[in-house]
This record gives C-alpha cells, structure tokens and sequence, in this order.
C-alpha cells in the first residue's frame, strides 16, 4: 500500500479573539480519503478550526494548509477545492431542486452543459427527478439533506467538510445520509465531519474530540475504546469532556 | 382535580397540503416526565404550540389540567412553563434581567420561586450580568429553562431543550430534570434523540404527525417483534450489504462499529449466518443477539405502515 497523503496539515494552529484562545495549538493531519471525525463539546473552538479550514478566517499562528495550499497565501485555490455543508445552511427554500443545482455549479464555475449533465445525474442517483422543480421548502428534510450533501460535492471538491449534517433527521435517513458519505469516501474525496451523534463517530475512520480549544484525542474509534476502557464512544466522550 | 395532566383526543392541524398532525391521542399523568421522540417535521412543535395555546387545533380535544385549550387558554398560560425550540429570550437582557422580566409578567418575584429554579439557575448565577445574547449554548439553555419555571408552573412543556447540546450538556440536562419531577411538576419533553427515550417515564414515537406507540421504554423494547443480532467484522460497509443478500433477513442497519440484523424466524442459528460472512471473506466475525434498542424500534415502527399498504 502507498502511504497515504495528507491533505489537511495543522501544525501549532493557535486562534485568540481578544484575550480568549478558542485555538490552543491545534496539530493533526487528515489523509486522502479519510473519514476524519471532528467531536468536541460545544464552546469546545470546532466551528472557529473548520472556519479557518474553510478559508473563511485567518489563524492567529500556525501552519495550515488544505488540499496542498497555504491557508495564508493561497486562500481561494483552498475554496476551489473544498466542499462545505451544514445543518443550518445548505440550500436556498425559495429556488427549486434544479435551481439550487444550477447555482452552486455556477458559483464553482462549472459550464452549462456540464451542470445539466451532472444535475441530471444526481437527480436520477437520488431518485429526485420528479421533484426537479419542487421548490426546497416544500420537499421533506431528508431528501433536502441528501441534496444537500450531492450539491457540495458537484464540483468534486478534494475535501467535503459537514458541518452536523444529520440533526434532526430520522434514523432511517440518517444512515442513508452516511451510505452516502461513504460513497463519496470510496470515490477518493475526504470527509471532514462535525456530529453530536456518538454512534456516527464510530462511522469515521479517525476521530479527534476537542475540551476547552485543545484536541485531547486522536485515534481511530476502536483505539480510544480501548484507551478510555469505553464500551461505545458516547462514553469515551462524557470521560474526556467532564474531565 | 381532573386525573390526567394533559388529555389529548384526535388531534388534527394541516398546513395547507401538509398534515402537521394526524389524530393524535395521548394522556400525560400529573408529575409524569413524558417524551415525544421523533425527527424533524413528525409533528412535535405544532403539538407543544396548540398546548401552549398559541396555536388552534383544526379539530379535537385538547386539555391542561382539564382546562379547554380555547376557552381556558387565559388560565392555562398562567400554570404552563414552555420552553421552544429556538432560543425566544431577550439577546440584548442580561442573564438576571430576563429572569426578573418573566417573574414580573406572571406577578411574581424571582425571591418567592428562587427555591424552585435554583438547582438550575446557581450555575449561571455567576455570568448573571452578560448579555443572554453572549452565553453558550449549554448557558442558554439552562436560563430558558429557569425562565419557564420561574412562575412555578403545574405543567412545562420543553420542545427540544437538547438540540445541538453536545453529550455531556445532554446527560446534565436530563439528569436536572430528573431532579425537577420530584417536585411533582408535570413535563412534556421533545426530542430528536432516540437514546434519551430511556430517561423518561413513558415515551411517545413520533413520525409524520403521528403516534406510532405510547409505552414506558422498556415496554417499547419488549415489544420489538423481531429476533435481533449485533454482527461485528472489520469492514462495516462491505458487511452491510452482504448482510441485506442473507436469505430471510428482515432489516440492516448500522449501528456505530457493528450492524444489527433482524429475522422474522425466531430459530436462527448463528453459525449458519457466520458461515455465510466467512464464505464471503470477512474473517473475524463476531455476532451476538441483542435486545433492541429504542431506536431499532423506532426504525421498525417507521417500516411498518408502508408494509401494510403494499399488501
């Protein structure tokens, strides 16, 4: 086997507002086609970390580069690249399926011929094609955040970062959501994924769990089982965050 | 004094095409905690709204504390505690200036319930001057709750007051209302969650705008009508969907590490299906028969109109 490549390097990432460290020397790496586990409690300095990840804001200190680009100097190459949904933001309610579709592929610069084909594909993959011109508010949660999912990764980003992609979602939904998380893994994109369901984090293939601004684990499900002596995760996780 | 807390008998709301709620009938004893588990859109807000009488029912009965949710809603708002959704506090109030203001509107004074609410309200005492705009969301959650209850209300309605709360914040919340029953208050809960149905004392599952059981837990359990297995082998995905090709296999689904199984036939031998997984290349394979959980329950509930229709 080929040693896998980084594709998201952290090294010392420190991020202050004021006098509050919300980043306390972040360092990780993320490998190629990982699906990488981002747990904390909240407060715990995620959203700061995924934002900075994002391109959105810069860290205080530290190296960080994503997709093989510097954080710093090569920001919009980092937004080309990358992916992003989340539960409070996906899609427009006022457009309609095809709509949405059509915009986010313009917005990431795919031509037109292009976004019809892979819309039309997605769409039948979905089984949406009768919901075509539905407009977003009227179709149920769980195809929205199915749809949701599809959209971010039209322009085959090299990492897709979800942002609590299940809350509120059915249990049925929420593991046809991670069916096709999993697709999307085997296809080569990275997963960065955000949760507050403890049984998806024993989905990732690595998972690292934020207390107060530091990452205080980082292993794969079955290791910090065994190091926390935790039946399930939901365990390793009051043990780390009440200590 | 009626018997029940809360008397609900079908229960109808549309939203234009949509039934919010499909004859919904249930009764809450007083000093009951009850939950309505269920996901996003099965009904639970409109429900916790036409209770709290901020909404009207298109037809049905509705009572708290045997007062008529139309007629008596003056009445029932003075004994109801309702915490919504989304977060409806004064942002730019601070902590302690919102408490005031909820006593004040129901004439009353943050001294004479202090006892009530303090269990609760001691842990964000000390950030009572920040703006309610400025606290986490574990803080937030704990001064919603103490506003509701500040007036000393009979009966709370809490509609997903763990939402979003990470599992520490999660288990500290229910354990505090564990805690608040004891003073006999009657609560309705919501939630997403399907592991927090274990923490109350009966448990509505919702879906679609309707009720697919009432029973304690532990009743919901025990009613699971299949034979049920945790099957464990390196990689979960390949094991997912060699499991559906099993003959005789009812339902699939992951649960973390493991996959659970479910069998019509109660006499399943194991060593058959674990021949099968070894045939199929997975060489460590661990299965186990497990008792349901609520949401393997949950999931078959949810299985079971659609199967009905098609036969």
């Amino acid at each position: 086997m080929p040693t896998p490549v980084n594709i998201i390097t952290v090294r010392n990432l420190v991020k202050k507002f004021g006098s509050f460290i919300a980043n306390d020397h972040l360092t990780f790496e993320v490998k190629k086609g990982e699906i990488f586990g981002f747990l904390g409690a909240n407060g715990a300095g995620k959203t700061t970390a995924i934002k900075i990840l994002c391109g959105l804001s810069y860290p205080t200190s530290g190296e960080v580069s994503v997709a093989g680009f510097d954080i710093y100097s090569r920001r919009e190459q980092v937004k080309k690249n990358i992916g992003y949904m989340s539960q409070r933001f996906s899609l427009y309610d006022d457009l309609t399926v095809f709509e949405n579709i059509r915009f986010y592929g313009g917005i990431y610069g795919l031509r037109k011929q292009e976004i019809n084909s892979r819309a039309h594909a997605l769409m039948q993959r979905l089984g949406f094609e009768d919901a075509r011109n539905k407009l977003i508010r009227d179709i149920p949660l769980g195809w929205k955040q199915k749809l949701a999912f599809s959209v971010a990764i039209l322009h085959n980003p090299k990492i897709v970062f979800l942002d609590e992609p299940t809350g509120g979602v059915d249990p049925i939904t929420r593991r046809q959501f991670w069916d096709m998380i999993y697709e999307a893994a085997h296809d080569g994109i990275t997963v960065f994924v955000t949760t507050h369901y403890m049984d998806e984090a024993e989905y990732c293939d690595r998972v690292s769990i934020m207390v107060d601004g530091k990452i205080s684990a980082l292993d794969t499900p079955e290791n910090l089982k065994l190091k926390f002596d935790a039946p399930s995760m939901n365990e390793v996780f009051i043990k780390l965050a009440r200590a | 004094m009626p018997e029940n807390s809360i008397h609900v008998q079908s229960l109808t709301k549309r939203f234009g095409e949509t039934l919010a709620l499909d004859d919904v009938s249930f009764d809450v004893a007083r000093g009951e905690l009850f939950g309505f588990i269920g996901p996003d859109g099965a009904g639970k807000t409109t429900l916790f709204r036409i209770l709290t009488t901020l909404l009207l029912a298109d037809k049905g009965i509705c009572n708290v504390e045997g007062l008529d949710v139309v007629k008596d809603y003056r009445k029932i708002r003075r004994i109801s505690g309702y915490m919504p959704g989304k977060f409806s506090l004064y942002q730019d109030l601070t902590v302690e200036e919102n408490l005031k203001f909820f006593a004040t509107i129901f004439g009353t004074t943050i001294r004479e319930n202090y006892s009530l609410v303090k269990d609760i309200y001691q842990q964000i005492e000390p950030f009572k001057n920040r703006k309610a705009g400025k606290l986490s969301g574990g803080m937030k959650q704990k001064l919603a709750l103490s506003c509701a209850m500040i007036h000393k209300p009979e009966v709370l309605f809490l509609d997903e007051p763990t939402t979003g709360v990470d599992a520490v914040s999660r288990l500290e919340f229910w354990q505090m209302l564990n805690r608040l029953k004891e003073s006999g208050i009657t609560i309705l809960v919501s939630t997403p969650y399907m592991d927090e149905a274990g923490q109350c004392d009966r448990v509505a599952l919702m879906q679609n705008g309707r009720i697919m059981t009432i029973s304690t837990p532990n009743e919901v359990i025990r009613n699971y009508p299949l034979s049920l297995f945790s099957v464990k082998s390196g990689d979960i995905y390949q094991l997912l969907s060699e499991l559906r090709l099993y003959p005789g296999v009812h339902s699939v689904y992951a649960f973390g590490q493991s996959a659970h199984v479910s069998f019509n036939d109660r006499n399943i031998e194991k060593e058959i299906l674990s021949d099968f997984l070894k045939k199929n290349h997975h060489e460590s394979v661990s299965i186990t028969p497990i008792e349901a959980t609520i949401e393997d329950c949950f999931m078959e509930l949810m299985n079971t109109p659609a199967k009905e229709k098609t036969t």
